[in-house]
């Protein structure tokens, strides 16, 4: 059996993937908001509007759990990264509260109406896509910090301690990456969840246009692990189950953008999803068992006795929660899903 | 230029306020529309349907700040006090992820019921609101069960100073924990209820033949109502358990500097921690021996026991403490005028009673503000009562100003927004009659 340690190191990661497969798509589709101001972005907005608002603080949760079980199980982590990453992590949260509230204000106005005419001011468009756009770049600098290992650097200015952990290369192009591929997956997404030809076609040329994106990104950041993420760089490119899954990944890619381009929507949906968790699990599975490289493990870890309830509770949590998640997305996505692919 | 460590308090305790407000709107207004439903599928009275489908909507903004600001709480433990977090973490991190599960549920419950009206059946509709109701309850608790945890840790042993031998189920069953949770509760639906009772006493004073305030005035007067009656007696259990657990926050709360038997209760003024003294106080000459311990002449240790680094700020303490009492006892004086005109029928003609409840309808939010004042600044300087000081808790990041200086910025504008928006619904509805629909489907 695995160890408590792994477990639970799994159901974070498992946090994680489900955390940018609904609730980054939901950034992602903010982000496309910037290209649909003023009164002809309008069935955008109420396509992107319709999309994500019964769903994106159920999939917005799914960032807390991630953060619950890494103080609960990990506190060392939670530590160093809160510390060191204290910026990045702030920016975030920003981006995190501006985004909710834009988005309930420009919805929930008295004036609001589903076919995205809103009276509340325009500013709230903008606000909302920007903080869309910010929030998973934060997240990805942030997550690209961890992996460099610069997280544990030297200490000894305040530019050393709070500033150089993440402000690299490497984990600005996993910013960058994590915001490209947040806008790929809506892009995807929202081509089945339009009935209108017109937004169809244009969020399937967003989608190939983002994919490509995605796939130029993610290689610079694969070369940048050189210098920039060393543990990343050997587990990705000197053994040869890395090269194995970097391989894999790609092939998930061109496949998925193949699929959007002949318009096999379902198909192309599921494998932009199985493309995103391959960098997610590469990263994570490159990065075993450090949690902050090179120096704290997922073995730096809470006693067994909180291992042991936490586990529970989430196997219990789960058992009780799936089936509501599931009736939630039958509700609203049921008909998108089942009727209208093609 | 302020330290770091009051930037960071600063910060929290900012942080803490804003967002109680929208996590006590979030776990009463769902009852309030759900009570509004239940009239509708008893009595077929549109006007019923129209006043939940209002509510809701409003509630979906005011749920939405609670949640992302809910968010910005979870990272701030580790971003202001990595240390507490590394210590506490093992011991009630898994409250914290009862409370996310609870929060999920209620976030997808909360999607059914906002965008769900056209597409469940009433009565599964109905039951949607009720998950969200029970489900935001629920994370109150555990939350509250976590802060009683800091005023009273338990579930682990301290070997060398470390803590160990943890055992993390025992906080779910804090002593502290029910009294501090019953508390919350009955705040939170007081509050909230007797404020949507001010709203709509307003809107029938400008409009006093209109059923659909009528309605809802009923609605939030029993909502809020029932629970600001009973919430004397939780702060009586409470104030007991604060005299056993934390005799120095209780000392703080009531300005009690001396040791005495038969202690007086001191009422209103300011004390003075120089001269030992409170001035411009009303003493009840052994009031506090009777009210903690039913006896005139028992013993109340005063502040004289506890030494002096480690007391909690008098002044700030007692004064919060007096607001809130103050208010409470208001709101529950309001309860019973209105539960009297109420009993004599025609509640909504006495034009004095639909004033006062407008001019307090802000007290129950005030009261909770001061509450959370009196609890976290009667615990300092510690962050876990009698094991680490705040002090010691707080990120060696410098400058922490600036963050805090950023979310009061945010959070005032965030403020301001939320209050624009909400007086829209509410100036849209005076317009309204009755028997036309005024929610629209957002599905």
């Amino acid at each position: 059996m695995p160890s408590y340690e792994l477990m639970v190191a799994a159901a974070l990661v498992g946090a994680l993937t489900f955390y940018l497969l609904f609730g980054g798509a939901d950034f992602g589709a903010g982000i496309w908001t910037l290209f649909a101001m003023g009164r002809q972005g309008q069935p955008q907005r109420a396509l992107i509007d319709q999309a994500i608002g019964p769903i994106w603080e159920a999939n917005h949760v799914w960032l807390i759990i991630a953060v619950v079980i890494l103080f609960t199980a990990f506190p060392p982590a939670f530590a160093v990264i809160s510390i060191r990453l204290h910026i990045p992590l702030t920016v975030m949260l920003i981006g995190i509260v501006l985004r909710g509230t834009a988005f309930a204000i420009r919805t929930h106005d008295i004036s609001s109406r589903s076919d995205g005419f809103t009276g509340a001011p325009p500013i709230w468009h903008r606000i909302f896509a920007w903080s869309s756009l910010i929030t998973p770049t934060m997240l990805g600098i942030i997550l690209g910090a961890i992996a460099s290992g610069r997280a544990s650097g030297p200490t000894d200015t305040i530019r050393e301690a709070f500033v150089d952990p993440w402000l690299a290369p490497f984990s600005i192009t996993v910013g960058v990456l994590a915001t490209a591929l947040v806008a790929y997956l809506a892009a995807v997404y929202l081509i089945m969840e339009s009935s209108d030809p017109e937004l169809r076609r244009l969020f399937r040329r967003r989608a190939v246009m983002s994919g490509i994106l995605v796939i130029i990104l993610a290689a610079i950041a694969l070369f940048l692990t050189h210098d920039g993420a060393p543990e990343i760089y050997r587990g990705l490119v000197q053994t040869a189950l890395g090269r194995a899954t970097v391989v894999a990944t790609a092939l998930v890619h061109l496949a998925a953008l193949w699929a959007v381009i002949t318009a096999r929507n379902l198909l192309a949906r599921f494998l932009a999803g199985v493309g995103a968790v391959a960098i997610l699990w590469g990263w994570a599975l490159s990065q075993y068992p450090y949690l902050v490289e090179p120096s704290v493990t997922i073995y730096d870890a809470a006693p067994h006795s909180t291992l042991d309830i936490l586990l529970a509770s989430l196997l219990l949590g789960s058992i009780v929660l799936l089936p509501f998640l599931f009736y939630l997305y039958k509700l609203f996505k049921g008909d998108v899903l089942l009727h209208r692919h093609d | 230029m302020i330290s770091d460590l009051i930037a960071a308090r600063s910060q929290m305790a900012m942080s803490l306020g804003f967002h109680i407000v929208f996590a006590v709107l979030g776990i009463a207004m769902p009852v309030l529309m759900a009570a509004a439903e239940w009239r509708w599928l008893k009595t077929k009275d549109e006007a019923y349907l129209a006043l939940a489908k209002r509510w809701s909507k409003g509630t979906a903004i005011l749920f939405a700040v609670g949640a992302v600001s809910g968010t910005v709480l979870s990272f701030e433990l580790g971003l202001l006090w990595p240390s507490f977090m590394e210590r506490a973490g093992p011991v009630v991190g898994p409250l914290f992820g009862l409370e996310g599960f609870a929060f999920f549920t209620e976030a997808i419950f909360l999607g059914i019921y906002l965008y769900g009206w056209s597409r469940l059946p009433p009565r599964a509709h109905f039951i949607a609101g009720l998950i969200v109701a029970a489900s935001g309850t629920a994370s109150a608790m555990f939350i509250v069960t976590v802060n009683a945890w800091m005023n009273a840790p338990t579930g682990f042993d301290i070997v060398n100073g470390e803590i160990t031998n943890v055992r993390p189920l025992v906080p779910f069953l804090h002593p502290f924990a029910f009294h501090e949770t019953l508390h919350m509760l009955l705040a939170a639906f007081a509050a909230t209820g007797l404020l949507v009772a001010g709203i709509h006493a307003f809107l029938l004073l400008r409009h006093p033949s209109n059923q659909f305030h009528k309605n809802a005035l009923v609605i939030a007067l029993v909502v809020g109502g029932i629970p600001a009656i009973l919430q004397p007696a939780s702060g009586d259990l409470i104030a007991r358990a604060v005299a056993d657990h934390q005799p120095a926050k209780l000392a703080a709360m009531e300005a009690h500097f001396v040791t005495e038997a038969g202690a007086d209760f001191v009422l209103f003024g300011l004390p003075d921690v120089s001269s030992q003294t409170v001035d411009y106080a009303v003493v009840i000459p052994h009031g506090l021996s009777l009210l903690l311990h039913g006896n005139p002449h028992a013993i109340v240790p005063g502040l004289d026991q506890i030494p002096r680094q480690d007391w909690p700020p008098v002044a700030v303490t007692h004064v919060a403490f007096q607001v809130m009492v103050v208010c409470g006892l208001i709101m529950a004086g309001m309860t019973i005028w209105a539960g009297w005109r109420w009993w004599k029928g025609r509640l909504e003609e006495d034009r004095w009673l639909l004033r006062m409840l407008l001019a307090t309808a802000p007290l129950g939010f005030i009261a909770i503000e001061a509450g959370w004042v009196v609890t976290e600044v009667g615990r300092q300087p510690w962050i876990i009562q009698g094991l680490m000081r705040t002090s010691q808790a707080v990120t060696p990041m410098p400058g922490l100003w600036i963050p805090m200086v950023t979310f009061s910025a945010l959070y005032i504008l965030l403020a301001g927004v939320v209050v624009w928006a909400i007086r829209r619904h509410i100036a849209a509805t005076m317009a309204v009659s009755p028997d036309q629909g005024v929610g629209r489907d957002t599905a």
